[in-house]
């Protein structure tokens, strides 16, 4: 009997073979709860070790602001942009975020390998797992952050909700990022020494202290390059909504919308095709 | 009754009626490494980039197939192949060229590192459960069991990395012996444990085997393979040297290293 005929006779399957994209997607969603858990655990664990324990991942940003409000309010003075201190807080709280995210991606499934190297599972639950740490660090972050806008004399609207649909848009937008990113630092190990970088990049050209808009306004090609940036987007979206004095276009949900489905589709099948690889890389 | 490698499998006529479980077809594995390709003398001591690439043949071309009910053992010296084998085999490993098919994906229990180190044992009982594809609901009614059957009840609590080798391995066991595997393979994970766990690992093994299953044993214990396997395989330099009855090739294989049967 040859090989074909046997694997047909007792309906054996391929091993070692990626799983159709729909079957993927279904197993990722079958065992999700995987990734809700370890992304809990993980956090616990990332603080167990200091006495403050949870606090740190409050106390990090405050200190960020407090360090940040004090050296580009003194170094910008006049330039800097207007409702400084709101506009700062929001920049920070969000693009740490994005970043967070971006970063923990990049190390899930090196970070990980004694996991990829035993068991099976779909590989897209840890990046994935790495966002969802992230969403459970910006929800209190964001709650903190709404209490001292009121603390600095914003007012409290109906707009403040549209804070909820951004935060999605943008956790779709890093989950994109985080499986690219962990993709090709499995190929690539010499990336993870880039990702400071990518981020500091990020950071300066995003608007998180001082205005893009300013910065670029009129240039031909440098302005709608800053102005399509989905971090300054999703922000624009953030301070438009929050912040007294600044206002967004309805344009940019369309364009904040756009880069959140491209990133999370085209990451997730670019992670997708390289499945059976990643336990020989690790 | 000796089957060389690279035997066909055609030829290799199936003893009595069972379903085929698995069918490795003619699997090559190579290691791209990076080496220095130049000795280390006092002078080149310092790291220098002349390196190459260089290419480790694991597996050289392996063909067996797995019956129902089959439980075998797998030998040979240390970098002959065996785990390689077995993690190409469960899939986690991709492979350079020929096949493997199986009725489902291979459950593989392997040695090595915890599964979250800063983890306490409870959770990590909680995730290997989940990523073993069980419910929510199905970890916690099995989570008593699996405590119980790695004995670790007492140190449940601590992070892993506090634990001993053989603690992890216990625990791992405990896991992935608690769901039903169709194809389960164990790398040398038995060989930490102590000799109480052991018979009862062995006996699960047992009963995993007999329940449809299929179990491959990588170890270096005759004695393990001669209790719990009915056939066996000998591995050499990426190749399979013998595939016979368990008893048939641990003789075989103690007669060339020159030990005792009873290890």
């Amino acid at each position: 009997m040859s090989i074909a005929e046997q694997v047909a006779e007792n309906k054996l399957q391929r091993i070692g073979e990626r799983p159709r994209l729909r079957e993927y997607i279904r197993e990722s969603w079958q065992r999700r709860t995987f990734a809700y858990t370890l992304a809990r655990f993980n956090l616990q664990a990332s603080t167990a070790k200091s006495s403050l324990g949870v606090a740190w991942l409050v106390l990090v940003p405050a200190l960020q602001i407090m360090v940040y409000g004090l050296i580009f309010g003194l170094v910008l003075g006049n330039t800097r942009p207007a409702n400084f201190l709101p506009y700062l807080i929001t920049g920070i709280v969000l693009f740490q975020f994005v970043a967070g995210s971006f970063a923990d991606g990049a190390k899930s499934i090196t970070a990980n390998a004694s996991l990829v190297r035993s068991l099976n599972f779909p590989r897209a639950l840890l990046p994935a797992s790495a966002v969802i740490s992230n969403v459970y660090r910006i929800v209190p972050l964001t709650g903190l952050m709404l209490v001292a806008l009121v603390a600095l004399g914003e007012p409290i609207t109906f707009n403040w909700f549209l804070i909820v649909p951004d935060l999605v848009l943008m956790s779709c937008f890093s989950a994109g990022l985080a499986m690219v990113a962990a993709r090709l630092t499995v190929h690539f190990a010499d990336l993870n020494q880039l990702v400071p970088f990518i981020t500091r990049v990020a950071f300066y050209s995003s608007g998180i202290f001082f205005s893009v808009d300013k910065l670029a306004a009129g240039h031909p090609i440098l302005n709608p390059i800053l102005e399509s940036n989905p971090i300054h987007v999703y922000l624009a979206i953030a301070r438009g909504s929050l912040v007294t004095g600044y206002s967004y276009d309805l344009y940019q949900w369309g364009l904040g919308a756009l880069w959140a489905l491209a990133s999370l589709t085209l990451g997730f099948i670019y992670f997708w095709r390289a499945e059976e690889k990643y336990g020989r890389n690790v | 009754m000796v089957e060389m490698s690279k035997t066909p499998i055609e030829n290799s006529t199936p003893v009595v009626d069972r379903k085929t479980v698995v069918i490795v077809d003619n699997v090559v594995v190579t290691y791209r490494v990076f080496a220095s390709g130049k000795k280390i003398t006092a002078s080149t001591a310092r790291v220098k980039r002349s390196g190459k690439l260089r290419e480790v043949e694991a597996i050289r071309g392996v063909s067996l197939v797995a019956y129902e009910g089959d439980s075998i053992g797998v030998i040979g010296t240390n970098g002959s192949g065996k785990s390689t084998l077995m993690n190409a085999i469960s899939g986690l490993l991709p492979i350079d060229s020929g096949a493997v098919y199986a009725s489902s994906r291979p459950s593989f229990l392997g040695v090595g590192a915890a599964m979250i180190r800063e983890l306490s044992g409870e959770k990590n009982v909680i995730l290997g459960g989940l990523a073993l594809g069980m419910t929510k609901a199905e970890v916690t009614a099995k989570f008593d069991a699996i405590v119980d059957f790695s004995g670790l009840r007492e140190f449940i609590d601590l992070p892993m990395s506090t634990y001993s080798s053989g603690m992890v391995e216990r625990l791992k066991f405990a896991i992935a012996a608690a769901r039903e595997h169709d194809i389960l393979i164990i790398d040398e994970a038995l060989a930490v444990g102590d000799s109480d766990f052991r018979k009862r690992s062995e006996a699960r093994m047992r009963e995993l085997a007999a329940g449809a299953g299929s179990v491959f044993l990588v170890s270096h214990s005759m004695k393990s393979i001669l209790d719990t396997c009915n056939r066996a395989i000998w591995l050499d330099k990426g190749l399979i040297v013998m595939d016979a009855s368990a008893r048939e090739v641990c003789e075989a294989y103690a007669a060339f290293v020159g030990a005792p049967l009873d290890d």
